[in-house]
């Protein structure tokens, strides 16, 4: 099934006048991980906390057009923004566990939530999320250190693992891998592809081969415009753009 | 001038003096660093052994040993008396008093100090077979042959000194640990404003820790940026830089004047020392609510933590040893202040240990400052003794503060 999770229709992005996001209509479907490449600036990590509300943080942020979560106006008065962040969970760029054990990073999320209460059902929910992210049988005898003690990639899964803890629908991951070393990533690759189908995933990246490898939708951002987006194979085998062809065989960007 | 053109030489004699250059401008610098430190350490050095010097005779008192036969003084006293709350009394009624003083009359006139026979009574209590029996006691001298004893007295003093010096010995001072203020030095002590510092101190804290704490929180976390939060932080910036003494009279007129709490007591002088710190707590707060990473500020909102979760659960446990840090300064501060409390009335003589946040007290620094402007020479060791607690105070203070960050940061 190619449902669609997440419908963006028109977005647009301002910061303060500047204009960072404009008019961008793009879906995010159930099965398919959709990567969002272009060159630094163009606007792709804006549109991504667009659609779980980050930018909100950010004094001066003003989103036009609609966004739906199925179906609800995530901008709605009625739509709590908490409960939107549990609903579509983010993986950032750096690793940033909390200073916390293991076990309480991924418990945390379930706690706040009030996803369980009895002991016995948040160990529950941690093993699952370490399971389903490979990292159980790696720190399962080590749970009370700190998140922060682990390498690079476990961090970076460890806070995957965070955020699939509370049974998100979507899941968006804003580059990754970028900080980490080339085995870390394709485990990291290897585990989007794991968690497809069970999660919406949107990624965006830098590297090409990354999202040819890991993505089935893939959309082109320039200078805050949608440029072009389709089926990652038509992108990379038969680009209808003139800069997205230039793009992705790095003549420019 | 160098030859833009040429390329630069990175051989030869050319570069061995640029290094040269570089490496005595490296060693000039770290040697001034050096000097600063050890300069800084050699005043403090200084200014504890001065005052150890002098301080440490004021933990001390010289006693005399007074022959007393009390079996021939024949003291109407019901030895049954003396196990109950009634033997105080039934002894100084007897005229034990009378019975000491002439005993030490007959060593020479004003040799003990005022009170001085408490300590016979006091030892009569404690082993009642002394009153059918001559014995020996040792009692607090009085100021002059104290103060002879110790170096520092007046040649007639001097004198009678050397005459019983076989007689004279030095003891603890209990009474300076446990007294309050007196007019006679020896009877002086500083145990009345320790605990008034501390019953201040107490309120400091309690109101200045959590007001300051969740003010910082309310500036850096909630509140919108407006005109309106841009005068409340330049208020409370210029606070912090306000002369203590605009403090006292503060309080003074809204504890005192309009709240009608009252003078003297540890209750409002906590009150204003607590307008002081809050300043200080705040200012410290929001650098530390500040340098709390954004990435776990994004980690917690990514997660769908609520702005307040996200202080309760991440911000406040991350930044409470940088608040603390703030805290045990303000409250170092509060602790040496006297000029708030002199306005407040905290610098009448008071006989007593407060009891009480109501009851009348002074603290350690006006203490100091109360004796340090007696005429009697036996104050100038008092003083100095009093300032070796307020340090030792101090010190307990901070390292308590150290301490407990040290454990909430190994807790984390």
């Amino acid at each position: 099934m190619n449902l669609p999770r997440i419908t963006a229709r028109d977005v647009s992005v301002f910061y303060g006048s500047a204009c960072a996001i404009d008019r961008v209509s793009i879906d995010v479907d159930q099965d398919r991980v959709l990567a969002l490449i272009g060159p630094s600036g163009c606007g792709k990590s804006t549109f991504l906390r667009t659609l779980n509300r980050m930018n909100d943080t950010i004094a001066g942020a003003r989103v036009q057009g609609t966004i739906r979560l199925d179906g609800e106006d995530i901008h709605a008065p009625a739509m709590d923004v908490v409960q939107l962040r549990a609903r579509v969970g983010m993986v950032f760029q750096q690793p940033n566990p909390f200073p916390k054990s293991i076990y309480e990073n991924v418990a945390y999320g379930a706690r706040i939530h009030g996803l369980a209460e009895a002991r016995a059902d948040i160990d529950a929910i941690v093993e699952r999320a370490l399971r389903r992210t490979g990292l159980w049988d790696e720190v399962k005898d080590r749970l009370r250190d700190r998140g922060t003690t682990l390498s690079g990639g476990q961090q970076q899964r460890l806070c995957i693992a965070r955020a699939i803890a509370v049974e998100p629908e979507v899941i968006l991951m804003d580059e990754p891998c970028s900080a980490l070393d080339p085995i870390a990533t394709a485990r990291i690759e290897e585990l989007i592809g794991e968690l497809r189908g069970r999660y919406a995933i949107v990624i965006v990246t830098h590297n090409m081969q990354q999202a040819a490898r890991v993505s089935q939708r893939t959309a082109l951002f320039d200078a805050g415009r949608l440029i072009e987006h389709g089926d990652t194979s038509d992108i990379f085998t038969n680009p209808r753009e003139a800069r997205t062809r230039d793009y992705i065989t790095g003549r420019y960007g | 001038m160098a030859d833009a053109t040429r390329p630069p030489d990175w051989h030869g004699q050319a570069l061995a003096r640029r290094l040269r250059r570089r490496y005595a401008a490296e060693r000039r610098f770290r040697r001034l660093t050096t000097a600063a430190v050890i300069g800084a350490l050699g005043f403090l050095l200084f200014l504890l052994a001065s005052i150890v010097a002098q301080g440490w005779r004021g933990f001390t008192e010289t006693r005399v040993a007074v022959p007393i036969d009390l079996a021939a003084a024949r003291l109407p006293v019901d030895r049954a008396q003396l196990g109950g709350r009634a033997a105080d009394l039934a002894l100084a009624g007897a005229g034990l008093e009378g019975v000491v003083d002439r005993a030490a009359d007959r060593l020479g006139p004003d040799l003990l100090s005022p009170g001085a026979w408490l300590r016979v009574r006091d030892a009569v209590k404690r082993d009642p077979s002394l009153l059918a029996r001559a014995a020996t006691f040792d009692l607090p001298a009085a100021d002059p042959i104290d103060r002879a004893w110790k170096g520092d007295g007046s040649p007639a003093a001097e004198a009678v000194a050397s005459r019983l010096a076989p007689r004279l010995s030095t003891g603890l001072a209990i009474r300076f640990l446990t007294g309050s203020d007196a007019t006679d030095p020896g009877r002086a002590g500083i145990w009345g404003a320790l605990k008034g510092s501390l019953l201040t101190m107490a309120v400091t804290l309690a109101l200045a820790f959590p007001v300051g704490t969740l003010a910082a929180l309310y500036l850096e976390e909630f509140a919108p940026r407006n005109r309106w939060t841009d005068l409340i932080e330049v208020s409370i910036n210029n606070l912090a830089a306000v002369p203590s003494i605009i403090f006292g009279l503060l309080g003074l007129a809204i504890f005192i004047g309009t709240l009608g709490l009252p003078r003297s007591a540890p209750l409002v002088g906590g009150l204003t020392l607590a307008l002081m710190t809050m300043p200080v707590i705040v200012i410290a707060g929001r650098a530390a609510i500040r340098s709390v990473p954004a990435s776990v500020r994004e980690a917690a909102l990514g997660i769908g933590a609520s702005p307040v979760q996200l202080v309760v659960h991440h911000v406040l446990p991350l930044a409470l040893p940088g608040i603390l840090t703030g805290t045990v300064l303000g409250t170092a501060r509060a602790l040496g202040e006297t000029a708030p409390l002199l306005l407040i009335g905290m610098r009448a003589f008071v006989a007593a240990p407060p009891r009480g946040l109501t009851d009348p007290a002074t603290v350690l620094p006006v203490q100091i400052f109360l004796w340090s402007d007696q005429v009697s020479g036996g104050f100038v060791e008092r003083t100095s003794a009093a300032i070796i607690v307020l340090l030792a105070l101090l010190l307990a203070i901070t390292g308590a503060a150290v301490a407990l960050r040290n454990r909430w940061e190994a807790r984390r």
